[in-house]
């Protein structure tokens, strides 16, 4: 029988996190590539709609693995139930997008199972036999092959934006849906979550802005914070930053852009002193032009910038606000 | 509370990254400073004790070069340190590292452990919860604040895009801390003084290599990543830059 791999797919609050197409479109071209089958599953307590959903793309078949004790989600019965399944369904590759909530249960899942998982995946590369994955280190600045030396089964989370959510094939018909309960026993269960909530209403909203100036953390100082902030003045746009900036307190954490904070999409998103963390890039890769400056050659924020100022910040933005400025006196 | 902070010493984050001969890591004449959620970690540790009474512990794995972290942590108030100290220790992959802590600690009695949320070199994320499916602990992640109640505590986690939740659990429990928690504190003259008469227990490799097995996966190679996106690197001296950026603004971008 050909090796089975598995898209365990993310909902949250009755929603399905839309990262899962990714994650499915990823598991296709696996299956493609090896020979391999593919299904999908669902986890919660009522889940049986969008089990019903996913089976229409082009999948094998399709679970939902239900106990009323799934929701809400506590990694202790996350756990419980997708061991159960795995054990009376073996995988040989169990594919998960990299969210909060699949951080939180899968190392817990392939320890439980004296297994491992390759986290924060941007893909995956067939070499002869071997199956290899490719994740970031340091920061994006260096990327790595990496392999499983265990048995069966591998657990692979792939990073948001690995894969395209919207090239996900549909099936020629629907696949079966099969709904497996689970049996989560008293006690198991020892986080109480309370209803999830969003911070007091954020005074700034960035994502109608139309110019961000962004400092990270080459900014070296609060004071500092001044030259960007007559920049953006000078372009008309909204002054940004990286987390450290507002873990730091030095500018609000309404002006925090990234996974954490807001996502953005402007027309011109100047980023100073930035290094491109993945976590940073989710909230502003869909601005229409990227500007970097960061002294780093190698800063990962290159990768994205449509153009690159390989310089020191307070070189390059004294000069730029009063070219600016004559720029639009004279215009 | 009794409370360990796990605290690993990674590559500064303005090192210039080269990599060994090998090609499965970077070699190691650069300069490493704490990661950086472990020292917010270590931070609510401090401030846990300071509200509730009891110790901070702080553990690291890694060569002799990684005790500075140890030092940093006492001279910051942490009572004691653990050095898993050999240079085998930074090959091992997350679930033997926290099997290797497992065993490391196994006559202590914690009421708290305390990871970063993920380490700023390799960044696997799992190191505190695999840490915690080994001690048969509950565990949360991304933790924003902690709590103490009559049963446990209560920790707000961290979810995507701006959104917490509250969590209740009981103790021991292993919590995965995140960045901006709380404001980090400098250490004092005095605290540097007094963190070269507090413990520092070392554990070679040998009393925990009945703990760890071989590595589950395999790092094949390392390497710079290809640019996929055709960026045009503006050059010359600022002012130059500056005027060409401001046509480019106006030109290209069009926002002038
Ligand atoms: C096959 C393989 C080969 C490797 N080879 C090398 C190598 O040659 N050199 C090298 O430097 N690294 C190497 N590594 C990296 C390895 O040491 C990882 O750091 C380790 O697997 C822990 O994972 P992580 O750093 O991603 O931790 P994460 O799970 O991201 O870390 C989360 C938290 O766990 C705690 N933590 C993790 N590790 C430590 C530690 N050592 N001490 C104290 N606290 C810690 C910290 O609180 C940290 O914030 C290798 C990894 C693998 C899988
Ligand atoms: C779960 C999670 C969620 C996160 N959420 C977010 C989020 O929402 N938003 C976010 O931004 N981060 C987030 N992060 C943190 C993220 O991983 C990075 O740590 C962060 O984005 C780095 O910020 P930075 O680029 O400002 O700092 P650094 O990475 O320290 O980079 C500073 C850069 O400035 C450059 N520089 C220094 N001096 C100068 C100078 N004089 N001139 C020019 N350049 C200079 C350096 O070369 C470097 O590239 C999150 C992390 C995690 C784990």
């Amino acid at each position: 029988m050909a090796d089975t791999i598995l898209v365990v797919v993310e909902q949250r609050e009755g929603k399905l996190n839309r990262v899962s197409w990714e994650t499915l479109t990823a598991g296709q071209a696996l299956a493609a590539e090896m020979g391999w089958m593919l299904e999908a599953a669902v986890v919660g307590s009522g889940v049986a709609g969008f089990a019903n959903e996913i089976a229409g793309k082009k999948v094998s078949k399709v679970y939902a693995i239900e106990s009323a004790k799934l929701e809400p989600y506590t990694p202790d019965a996350f756990v419980a139930a997708l061991k159960q399944f795995l054990v009376s369904h073996p995988a040989k590759l169990v594919l998960m997008p990299h969210t909060y909530q699949v951080r939180d249960f899968v190392p817990k899942l392939a320890t439980a199972m004296g297994r491992t998982a390759i986290s924060d995946c941007i893909g995956y590369k067939k070499e002869g036999e071997k199956l290899v994955f490719t994740r970031q280190m340091f920061q994006g600045k260096l990327a790595a092959d990496v392999s499983f030396t265990s048995d069966a089964p591998w657990f692979v989370t792939f990073q948001n934006g690995a894969y395209r959510g919207d090239k996900v094939e549909a099936g020629a018909s629907a696949a079966p849906v099969e709904t497996v309960n689970v049996d989560i026993a008293d006690g198991v269960i020892r986080n109480k979550p309370h209803e999830v909530f969003k911070e007091a209403k954020q005074a700034v909203d960035l994502t109608q802005a139309e110019i961000i100036v962004a400092v990270g953390r080459g900014i070296k100082e609060q004071k500092n914070i001044e030259i960007a902030k007559q920049l953006a003045e000078a372009l008309g746009g909204e002054l940004a930053a990286s987390r450290p900036i507002c873990d730091s307190g030095w500018l609000p954490m309404d002006r925090q852009i990234g996974s954490s904070g807001q996502t953005v999409a402007p027309k011109l998103y100047l980023a100073l002193g930035i290094s491109g963390a993945i976590q940073h890039i989710v909230g502003m890769k869909g601005a229409r032009t990227i500007i970097a400056v960061n002294k780093d050659s190698e800063a990962p924020i290159f990768e994205i910038a449509d153009y690159a100022v390989v310089g020191n910040l307070f070189d390059i933005v004294p000069p730029l606000i009063e070219e600016v400025k004559k720029v639009k006196a004279g215009s | 509370m009794k409370i360990l902070v796990c605290m690993k010493q990674v590559p500064q984050k303005d090192a210039p990254l080269k990599l060994n001969e090998t090609g499965t890591w970077i070699r190691e004449d650069v300069s490493y400073e704490v990661n950086e959620p472990d020292a917010y970690a270590l931070e609510e540790a401090l401030r846990q004790k300071e509200k509730h009474g009891g110790e901070v512990v702080v553990i690291t794995s890694g060569p002799a070069r990684a005790q500075q972290v140890l030092r940093e942590a006492l001279a910051k108030g942490a009572d004691r340190a653990i050095h898993l100290e050999d240079n085998a220790f930074v090959g091992l992959d997350a679930f033997n590292t926290a099997r290797a802590f497992a065993a490391a600690i196994k006559d202590d009695q914690f009421d708290l452990i305390f990871t970063g949320l993920q380490s700023d070199d390799y960044g696997y994320a799992q190191t505190g919860v695999v840490l915690a499916e080994l001690l048969g602990w509950p565990h949360a992640t991304i933790i924003m604040q902690i709590e103490k109640n009559e049963s446990g505590i209560r920790v707000k986690r961290e979810l995507e895009a701006g959104y917490f939740q509250f969590v209740d659990m009981p103790l021991p429990a292993v919590l995965t801390i995140q960045s901006g928690i709380n404001k980090l504190r400098y250490a004092t003259l005095i605290g540097i003084k007094q963190a070269k008469n507090k413990p520092l227990r070392k554990v070679a490799l040998a009393e925990v290599q009945s703990a760890v097995s071989a590595n589950l996966q395999k790092i094949e190679r390392l390497y710079v990543p290809q640019k996929t996106k055709n960026t045009e690197f503006l050059e010359g001296p600022a002012g130059e830059v500056a005027k060409k950026l401001a046509e480019k603004l106006r030109n290209e971008v069009r926002v002038l």
